[in-house]
């Protein structure tokens, strides 16, 4: 075998803090034949990032090299100097980045950003560069090219502006493309032509690729090679359909188990074996829905969010709500949790109007008890200023009146013991609990006055694989003993297939398509339903074929 | 396309300052009718003061009352005040004799040569100061910025004002007597813009500019010392956030050489909030301007306005108080304009 593109030795690298020195990733080893492409996966902490940042020296002033060598195209460059590693980024290395509007300069116009990156390398006059930016826009296929040379980065849509960055990426025609989760927080379609796209530039013109992400069946579907990070190692290596068919080391089997996939169920994903009872509560006879909407509208300036949304929710059932960006799936939900006013149609609580219930004064009506809400973030959506005991005291003193005393304990610790939360942590602050820890503190507040109704937004997005698993074992469990009934929004189809009954895909506002979850994802009806699923990268370590 | 762009931003900015000037008109109204009150409930008569110079009798005070208006009801003489605001008349001041408005007018340029003056030091001192700080945070360069901001802040105009005469005129005599805008003797240029420097340039006296500047160094370094503070650490603090910010890094990744992620990426993003402070900052150096005017004799509008309000004449302090508040709107006006044009985000929100 030839020597590699990229062979990185034992890599160490430290960052000190004011806590003392981190250690954050001990002794990686890679290595990346030219043309090849190798995702790297691992879960946040595992120091995938930080490796690719030390490959480049784009670490942090506090982080620094320890130990091990990195050599590139037959160069060692773990010391590099100044002049060299200019001559080395972007030309020969390039990388891609998560977040790409933040990752654009946003005062100066796409085009110029591309020239800058042509020029910063090859001896291109204004002109040249321009002509030569706006071939490259049209490589990465944006459409109505020549006008958006001029566009501000605000001006584009975060799927547009990670082609600009890849356009900016492959300017100088580099040898490898590192992609530090490339399509985080980008829709499930946008995503697909994104990877796509990469895909399709590297191999054409011959580049190597090293793709990092959380998400393996990104990997799965776009790389030949996998290595798995956890705590600044590498704990293994190899071929994809090999290793994921059969992971050798207990953390890659924890995070193959984690993660869903089409066929999963919750117990699946925390490795338990599959419970036997616990049917999902059936709707109780005679009974009217607990929730029922109608026409609900909602728009904002100009703009309609929502348009004639209505549906149904039976007592102790789950609702999947499942759209992109633009969807109007958070809309919805606010409305409904009485968190925002809408501007047309009705929403009938048990039979009785809320919607009427103006959402400024909502909190003082009685069904405030019975509809609580999980937020998307756990790390900003519990006050930094309250220990986990005062988060979830709050709505029990707020709303059922409670005050301090052993009563008001006692129902604090049922919920949190309900949540797996330990008792010791109730009184640590948010900053002390690791993010599941924070998750359950929000799902107990949430729980503590015993609702009827949960609406969960996308409870599960901020958190890992494995810690998402524990969450959605917790949530589901949660539901069928107390019988609760879930308004459960997300953009992951596969964790709405799991958790709810029912879905309702959304789109533009609009349902596009409502029915059973196990019915629309064996057999969607509308074309964007089936686009969505067609978009999810398949992961099924099971019947995996190596498709990269 | 490439002609229907340039007027659509064009239109839409005229009509927000169109907007912005409208709404500025209840502040302005508000001003004037405030300080209008305020120097009526203040204690001393001018008719007293102006009439006890020469014979100073009973008769003679009634008669000064009778010729400023002051014997009418308050809201007379408000609503004639008013009326001749409106028709550009600013009164007459008692103490120079002429109309309020030819001697702001007189005074005014030199007041703002030597704010302009000493905002354009204050830059070209902190810019460079703030970022040097910001690119070795915790090095002895971003100490000695953070001393001499400290310095600058802690001592008073009028005391650095003085130990500038000191050192630089009378311990080394590099600087000329501090009095005025112009040598005594010097013969002073046709009044074109009323800017010194300005006239003397457009005239081509090139000796004359240079005595202009010599004597217009020493207040605007004071001023100058003053404000240094906020522009530098503000230059730091924005410099420091857009250096580590993501774009920062692109940029970094893809080659760009040092200098020109420093000037073109980081500097470029970091001075839209320092533009910002430069606004505030000007607008306070026009009001505390007062006191270095009066250390250097220098004839400008606000030690005319503290001469008038020691000798409770009116009409110079109400048309100070106006004209201020009036650039204050200007600048402010200003600000946001040269905002739009700096962040392209801005205008669309």
């Amino acid at each position: 075998m030839s020597e590699p593109l990229l062979s990185v030795e034992n890599l160490h690298v430290r960052f000190a803090t004011r806590g003392g020195e981190v250690h954050a990733v001990r002794g990686v080893s890679l290595h990346l034949a030219a043309g090849e492409t190798l995702g790297v996966v691992g879960e946040s902490g595992s120091g995938k990032s930080v490796t690719a940042y030390a490959i480049t020296h784009l670490l942090d002033r506090a982080g620094r090299i320890a130990e091990g060598r990195i050599r590139f195209a037959g160069r060692d460059i773990t010391r590099a100097g100044r002049q060299e590693l200019r001559d080395l980024r972007g030309a020969a290395i390039s990388m891609v980045f998560q977040n790409p509007r933040a990752a654009l300069n946003p005062i100066r116009r796409v085009g110029d950003q591309i020239a800058d990156a042509l020029r910063a390398h090859r001896d291109l006059g204004r002109r040249a560069a321009r002509a030569r930016a706006l071939e490259l826009l049209e490589a990465v296929r944006i459409r109505d090219a020549a006008a958006r040379l001029d566009a501000y980065p605000h001006e584009l849509s975060g799927g547009m502006c990670q082609r600009v960055m890849i356009a900016m990426a492959i300017a100088c025609a580099p040898r490898l493309l590192i992609a530090d989760e490339p399509t985080t927080g980008l829709d499930v379609t946008t995503q697909k032509t994104v990877m796509e796209l990469l895909s399709a530039l590297i191999a054409e013109r011959g580049m190597a690729m090293m793709l990092i992400t959380h998400d393996l069946g990104l990997a799965a579907q776009y790389c030949r090679r996998v290595a798995v990070m956890e705590q600044g190692r590498v704990v293994e290596e190899g071929p994809t359909a090999a290793l994921f068919r059969a992971p050798r080391h207990p953390y890659t089997r924890r995070l193959v188990a984690a993660s869903p996939t089409r066929h999963s169920t919750v117990a699946d994903l925390v490795g338990e074996a599959p419970a036997p009872a616990a049917p999902p509560p059936a709707p109780r006879r005679g009974e009217g829905p607990l929730l029922e909407v109608q026409g609900l509208c909602r728009s904002f300036g100009r703009v309609l969010a929502v348009d004639g949304v209505s549906f149904r929710l039976a007592p102790g059932e789950s609702l999947g709500l499942v759209g992109e960006s633009g969807s109007g799936k958070t809309t919805l939900s606010r409305m409904i949790c009485r968190l925002l006013d809408a501007s047309a149609g009705r929403i009938l609580f048990e039979g009785e109007d809320i919607g009427a219930i103006p959402a400024r004064r909502f909190h003082r009506a009685p069904q405030r008890r019975d509809i609580q809400i999980v937020f998307q973030d756990p790390n900003d959506s519990i006050n930094p200023r309250f220990t986990a005991f005062q988060a979830i005291a709050h709505p029990l003193r707020r709303l059922e009146g409670l005050g301090e005393g052993p009563a008001l304990r006692a129902r604090v610790e049922a919920a949190a013991a309900r949540c797996g939360l330990p008792l010791e942590l109730l009184d640590r602050f948010p900053h002390q609990l690791s993010g599941g820890q924070k998750a359950r503190v929000g799902i107990a507040r949430a729980i503590a006055t015993r609702p009827r109704l949960l609406v969960l937004d996308e409870p599960t997005a901020a958190l890992d694989v494995s810690v998402q698993a524990v969450v959605l074992k917790l949530l589901d469990d949660l539901r069928r003993q107390d019988g609760m009934a879930y308004l459960f929004v997300s953009h992951d189809l596969n964790v709405v297939r799991m958790m709810c009954e029912r879905t309702i895909v959304l789109r533009l506002g609009r349902i596009e398509e409502e029915g059973p979850s196990q019915a629309i994802f064996a057999a969607p009806r509308s074309d964007y339903a089936r686009e969505l699923l067609a978009a999810i990268p398949h992961f099924a370590p099971d019947e995996q074929e190596a498709t990269a | 396309m490439s002609e229907a762009l340039p007027q659509g931003p064009l239109r839409r900015a005229a009509r927000r300052v169109g907007i912005r000037l409208l709404s500025a008109l209840p502040a302005l109204f508000g001003v004037l009718v405030f300080t209008f009150i305020l120097m009526r409930v203040l204690p001393g008569d001018p008719a007293v003061f102006f009439a006890a110079g020469a014979a100073g009798g009973q008769a003679e005070i009634e008669m000064v009352r009778q010729q400023m208006g002051l014997d009418r009801p308050l809201p007379e003489q408000l609503l004639r005040y008013l009326w001749d605001v409106g028709r550009g008349e600013l009164g007459l001041s008692m103490t120079t004799g002429q109309p309020v408005r030819a001697d702001l007018l007189e005074r005014l340029p030199a007041s703002l040569e030597l704010t302009f003056s000493a905002l354009f030091l204050a830059l070209v001192l902190a810019l460079p100061l703030g970022i040097l700080a910001a690119l070795r945070p915790g090095s002895p360069v971003d100490h000695l910025v953070r001393f001499l901001c400290t310095l600058g802040v802690c001592v008073p105009t009028f005391v650095s004002g003085l130990l500038l005469v000191y050192v630089f005129y009378y311990l080394l005599a590099w600087a000329p007597d501090p009095t005025g805008r112009l040598d005594v003797f010097a013969a002073s240029p046709p009044g074109i813009t009323g800017f010194l420097l300005v006239d003397f340039a457009l005239v081509g006296d090139w000796e004359g500019w240079r005595a202009a500047a010599a004597q217009l160094v020493l207040p605007a370094a004071t001023m100058a010392l003053f404000v240094l503070a906020p522009l530098a650490r503000m230059t730091r603090a924005s410099m420091l956030a857009v250096l580590g910010s993501e774009f920062i890094r692109t940029a970094r990744s893809l080659g760009l050489s040092g200098r020109r992620v420093v000037l073109v990426y980081a500097l470029r993003n970091a001075l839209i909030p320092v533009l910002t402070i430069s606004g505030i900052v000007f607008s306070t150096m026009l009001g505390a301007n007062v006191l270095v005017e009066k250390v250097f004799s220098w004839p400008g509008v606000a030690s005319y306005a503290l001469d008038a309000l020691l000798a409770s004449d009116y009409a110079p302090v109400q048309g100070f108080v106006l004209l201020m508040a009036a650039i204050f709107v200007a600048v402010n006006l200003l600000v946001d304009l040269l905002y739009g044009v700096a962040d392209p985000r801005a205008s669309v929100a």
